[in-house]
């Protein structure tokens, strides 16, 4: 579904990225895990080419998301569903007009459509009674769970997060990571930055740890928590749970 | 008695008032030509601003810095005195337009601009991830925001630059202040000038009110 193939990337002289190979099968939930600055954040960007790979292929579905350019990026774009760590709805859009902007400006359907989409979509994440809210009117968890909702109203084939709960109050944390879950029981295709472990052990397929741009290792959340193999992971998770060590 | 004499006297209000009437609407198309001119000049000048290219904004920044630099009258006077030294005649009212226009682009490029260097890069990445091109972008998410977030330094200076259309009574431009005080000097009372003073109230505060009420409107919290 999608393919990361030996993908580099420098900010000028400092080498951020380094030869990740990530192949993510149809319906799978991959976890990536990591300390600050490992690259994570780097890596989900440059799949939807926010920011420019310095060498490397990103293959989706077989198409080269890396060889695009101009209105065909755009096109690819709306195959890649993205959420950020700081939500990013538009402050000056109500929450159904978030929804339905791409759906008509980008994938050009009627004004009736989009509408009935962003619906379904906003019922979906449990908020079809804020549509006519402004985004300034919600909690963060409620934020987010929009922006969830942007992002899959355009039919995406993979959705990205970028540590989707990094920013919220840990009360509201619980109601973006069910919508995640149930995502993932619909068999969407997933790849979540994210520091919830809990979340891993619970819904991931699989476990990549990177570390100073380098996918250190790989495997199923068992693998990876319960018997990690490199010095590197095991120092990482003596470090979140200090106890457990 | 002496202060209704001096500055409202009935006899000389009757008298000035019909030329007074033209002169508010010279005033008045005036000012909606240079501020619609204006804003839309300065708007587009931002917009070529974001494409990043130095051939374009090398020329634009020139322009923004020079036209908030020079006082408007020198150019206007430079404009109307000098230019027909090269054989291009325009009359009072087009230098007026010109200038004051000019002016008033300058400053709302930057206005527009400040806006925009302003909106989140968030705001920016969300569109563009959701397969937005950077042209409906611009459009639908930053510009919006840029706008709403320039409107109170907008109206100031909208309000600014029309106040001097009253430069235009030093190139024979039949507008408000013109009029009265060549009024003045004829019937040697200051009735006329304090018409002027009315007229320019009874245009400016209802625009002063009605952008409070816009900022209100657009205000939202972040
Ligand atoms: N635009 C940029 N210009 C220069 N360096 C950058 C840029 N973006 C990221 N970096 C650097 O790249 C490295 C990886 O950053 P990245 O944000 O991908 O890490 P991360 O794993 O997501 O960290 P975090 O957990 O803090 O979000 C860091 O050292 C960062 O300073
Ligand atoms: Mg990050």
């Amino acid at each position: 579904m999608l393919e990361i193939n030996q993908l580099e990337k420098s900010f000028g002289d400092t080498q951020v990225l380094t030869s990740i190979d990530l192949s993510v099968k149809p319906g799978e939930l991959v976890f990536v895990i990591g300390p600050s600055g490992s690259g994570k954040s780097t890596m989900l960007r440059c799949c939807n080419r926010l920011e420019e790979p310095t060498s490397g292929s990103i293959l989706l579905d077989g198409e080269h998301v890396t060889a695009c350019h101009g209105a065909a990026l755009d096109k690819m774009r709306l195959k890649i569903g993205m959420v950020f760590q700081g939500f990013h709805l538009y402050p000056h859009k109500s929450v159904l007009a978030n929804v339905m902007l791409a759906q008509v400006k980008a994938l050009k359907r009627s004004k009736e459509e989009a509408k009935a989409r962003a619906m379904e979509m906003l019922d979906h994440v449990g908020l079809a009674h804020k549509a006519d809210a402004m985004p300034s009117e919600l909690s963060g968890g409620q934020q987010q769970r929009v922006a969830i909702a942007r992002a899959l109203a355009l039919d995406p084939k993979v959705m990205l997060f970028d540590e989707p709960t990094s920013a919220l109050d840990p009360e509201l944390v619980g109601s973006v990571l069910k919508v995640m879950k149930q995502l993932r029981d619909e068999g969407m295709t997933m790849v979540v930055v994210s520091h919830e472990m809990d979340f891993a052990r619970e819904a991931a397929d699989r476990v990549v740890f990177m570390d100073g741009g380098v996918v250190v290792e790989a495997g199923t959340p068992e693998e990876i928590f319960g018997s990690p193999k490199s010095e590197r992971l095991r120092a990482f998770l003596s470090r979140l749970h200090p106890s457990a060590s | 008695m002496r202060f209704l004499d001096t500055f409202f006297d009935g006899a000389v209000m009757a008298k000035y008032l019909p030329d007074l009437l033209s002169a508010i609407v010279t005033t008045l198309w005036l000012s909606v030509i240079i501020v619609l001119g204006g804003l839309a000049l300065g708007l587009v000048l931002a917009c070529l601003r974001t494409l990043g290219r130095w051939y374009l904004t090398l020329p634009i920044v020139a322009f923004a810095d020079i036209g908030r630099a020079l006082p408007p009258l020198v150019v206007i006077l430079i404009f109307y005195f000098g230019l027909p030294g090269l054989g291009l005649n325009l009359s009072g009212p087009m230098v007026l337009i010109l200038v004051l226009g000019g002016v008033l682009a300058a400053f709302a490029e930057e206005i527009f601009w400040a806006g925009l260097t302003a909106v989140a890069k968030g705001q920016w990445e969300a569109g563009r991830a959701t397969g937005l091109s950077f042209a409906q972008t611009l459009f639908e998410i930053a510009l919006p925001q840029a706008i709403r977030m320039g409107i109170p330094p907008l109206v100031n200076r909208a309000l600014a630059i029309t106040k001097m259309t009253a430069l235009g009574s030093v190139i024979g431009v039949k507008e408000i202040l013109a009029v009265s005080s060549s009024a003045q000097s004829f019937s040697g009372s200051a009735t006329p000038l304090t018409m002027a003073a009315l007229a320019y109230l009874a245009i400016f505060l209802p625009v002063v009110i009605l952008s409070r009420l816009l900022e209100r409107r657009y205000a939202w919290a972040v």
